[in-house]
């Protein structure tokens, strides 16, 4: 018997797969057993009312997709009231997403969002920051740090920092996140990116650009993970384009204590159930009694050259 | 109220994902093709204007990731089948088109919510443009073998486009065909049929897919006449359950327009709450 439990800080999770945030809701549990998942991870959610972007919201790309959804969000009070009572009988623990325009407002959602049926806080702060001509919070260290430190100051649970990829610097980003207190790292969100139409020369989304998900994304996501796990002592959780077992074991080489798993879910909606039966088989295979001694141990003989 | 949803699959979980096996393929015309599957019972049990969620198998040159809804064009659990009319348009579909019998696909469904046909009902008007027929044909045997009579206006560029047969399953029903090629499907010419229709034989309800104009229309018939409508939408979808919000449409409901999802509120709407027209692509 392999044990596939992991440590996320404070928490004990039963196996290192969870689901995106984004990529998972209740409707699942029309296909499988949701109690089977290391950790149940919703969409972010925002404390004021949003409708999302405009249609189409979706486009193809070789190995992955573009999304545009944006955040429809019906609020926190109804994120409290609805969608926490959903999980309740779920043995997994439930991670609650927030989104926020402003460091005021995080704090005050992330405070409103901290009620009995939540484990964990996961703050999306790869959205843009109103206060900072709209880049994300995550694109630089200080407004990663005022972020997750208002974050931190608001609620008794653990805080999980979720970064973007479109950061130039993910290393001085993930220690801003940590010297803030954050309890982990999820990294990383979509990738900025377009299509053009050729027959129409329209934009294949409706929103112009679109995030960038998928298999297509791995290796870059593999790469951010690694380079966060050279400096930081915070555990991370790894996403970006996870599709099968071996990918998780890739993950947690290159540093990853658990991973979530996205667009998958979307091709294979029991994709998160497969890939754990994989990782099991992965690690009977090869004689690994434990799963998490797989963190960090990719065999790296030579230091890369900084890029 | 609705179809009758459904018993759960017996594995306890509604929605079925499964490998099918591929009975026949093959060109209904020039533009359309007819998909059989093998489908284990659980995906058996689609009701008319429910769909199916294809994972359309990447060669060499052509590799679709996500997967492409289709609506159920035929289920036939007596013989294990699930079927399906398509339009060969881009990378997925040209990939279906290059299946044949013996090959193996994943299919999950049966999802969505589709017609509401009431038992009651004694006539019912039928109205589909393009491949949007495969979605309203389900309708016909299931309202024919319930003594509801149908009366059905197919538009189509032209009468090798039309697949009247495929619509009417032998079932002995009332086609108006109008066609694009002799001005027929026109705009103005569809509303004279269709007022002839309300006034000589009002239908209990009517239904549509597949076009603005005929959605439009319908929107202004069917408040003049009073009479309830339902339409198919279609719309650019991911997960297919529900989960990632991607295939919303604007639906008005109590004054308010809201986003709703094709995949799960819909793709059938009530005609009237459908806010807006738009484009694909
Ligand atoms: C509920 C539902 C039922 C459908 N039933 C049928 C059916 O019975 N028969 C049939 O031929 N087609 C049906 N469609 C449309 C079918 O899903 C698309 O034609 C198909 O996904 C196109 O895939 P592709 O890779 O071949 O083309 P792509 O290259 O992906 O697209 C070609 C064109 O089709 C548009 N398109 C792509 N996906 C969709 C979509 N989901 N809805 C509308 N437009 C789309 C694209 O924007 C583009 O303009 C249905 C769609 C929905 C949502
Ligand atoms: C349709 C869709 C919606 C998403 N919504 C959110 C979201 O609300 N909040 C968030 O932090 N990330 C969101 N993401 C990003 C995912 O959580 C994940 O970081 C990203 O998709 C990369 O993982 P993947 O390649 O496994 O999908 C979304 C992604 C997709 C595809
Ligand atoms: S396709 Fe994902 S919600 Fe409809």
């Amino acid at each position: 018997m392999v044990d596939l439990s992991v440590r996320v800080g404070a928490l004990t999770l039963k196996n290192p797969v969870m689901p995106a945030s984004g990529c998972f809701s209740h409707e699942f549990g029309q296909v499988f057993d949701l109690g089977r998942l290391g950790a149940l991870v919703t969409k972010s959610v925002t404390p004021k009312l949003r409708k999302g972007n405009p249609i189409p919201r979706v486009a193809e790309v070789s190995q992955g997709m573009l999304n545009s959804i944006g955040i429809p969000s019906k609020g926190i009070d109804h994120y409290v009231r609805e969608t926490v009572p959903l999980f309740a009988a779920h043995s997994s623990p439930l991670v609650a997403s927030v989104s926020a325009d402003t460091v005021a407002e995080f704090a005050q959602a992330t405070a409103a969002l901290s009620v009995p049926g939540v484990a964990v806080i996961e703050a999306n702060i790869s959205c843009p920051n109103l206060e900072a001509d709209g880049h994300a919070f995550a694109m630089l260290p200080d407004t990663t740090y005022a972020a997750v430190s208002a974050i931190k100051r608001a609620t008794p649970l653990p805080v999980w920092a979720k970064l973007t990829p479109n950061t130039g610097d993910i290393k001085a980003i993930a220690l801003a996140a940590e010297r803030a207190g954050a309890d982990a790292l999820v990294v990383a969100n979509t990738i900025l990116g377009m299509t053009i139409d050729v027959n129409s020369f329209r934009p294949t989304l409706g929103n112009v650009m679109g995030g960038l998900s998928g298999p297509a994304i791995k290796p870059i996501a593999l790469r951010l993970v690694f380079q966060c796990a050279e400096v930081v002592s915070i555990p991370i959780i790894g996403c970006g384009g996870i599709a099968r077992g071996e990918d998780v074991v890739e993950f947690m080489l290159a540093g990853a204590t658990a991973v979530q798993v996205g667009t998958a879910s979307f091709v294979h909606a029991d994709a998160m159930i497969r890939i754990l039966e994989e990782l099991q088989a992965f690690c009977e295979a090869r004689g690994i009694g434990r799963v998490a001694d797989l963190v960090h141990r990719a065999r790296v003989e030579h230091e890369p050259i900084e890029w | 109220m609705t179809v009758a949803q459904p018993p759960a699959a017996p594995t306890g979980f509604p929605v079925g994902n499964a490998p099918c096996v591929v009975r026949a393929n093959r060109a209904v015309n020039d533009r359309y093709r007819h998909l059989v599957l093998e489908a284990p019972p659980p995906l058996c049990r689609a009701t008319p204007g429910q769909f199916f969620h294809l994972l359309c198998p990447p060669f060499v040159d052509n590799e679709p990731y996500l997967r492409r809804p289709m609506s159920v064009y035929r289920v036939a659990p007596e013989e294990q089948a699930i079927e399906f009319l398509y339009n060969v348009v881009g990378a997925g579909t040209r990939s279906l088109a290059r299946l044949v019998a013996g090959d193996t696909m994943s299919v999950m469904g049966p999802l969505g919510t589709g017609f509401t046909i009431e038992p009651a009902y004694r006539h019912i008007l039928m109205v589909a443009r393009g491949v949007g027929l495969a979605t309203m044909a389900p309708v016909v045997p299931w309202a024919c073998r319930r003594g509801i009579r149908v009366t059905a206006i197919l538009s189509a560029r032209s009468p090798q486009d039309l697949m009247e047969r495929e619509f009417a399953q032998r079932e002995d029903i009332r086609v108006h065909p109008v066609f694009d090629q002799d001005g027929t499907s026109a705009v103005g010419r569809v509303e004279a049929l269709l007022r002839g229709i309300l006034d000589a034989d009002r239908p209990d309800a009517m239904f549509t897919c597949g076009s603005n104009r005929l959605m439009t229309l319908l929107q202004r018939l069917g408040t003049e006449y009073g009479v309830y409508g339902e339409i198919a939408l279609e719309q650019q979808m991911a997960c297919g359950l529900g989960v990632c919000l991607c295939c919303v449409r604007p639906i008005r409901v109590g004054g308010e327009i809201e986003h709703q999802r094709v995949c799960c509120e819909g793709p059938v709407f009530d005609l009237q709450q459908v806010a807006g027209t738009w484009r694909h692509g």
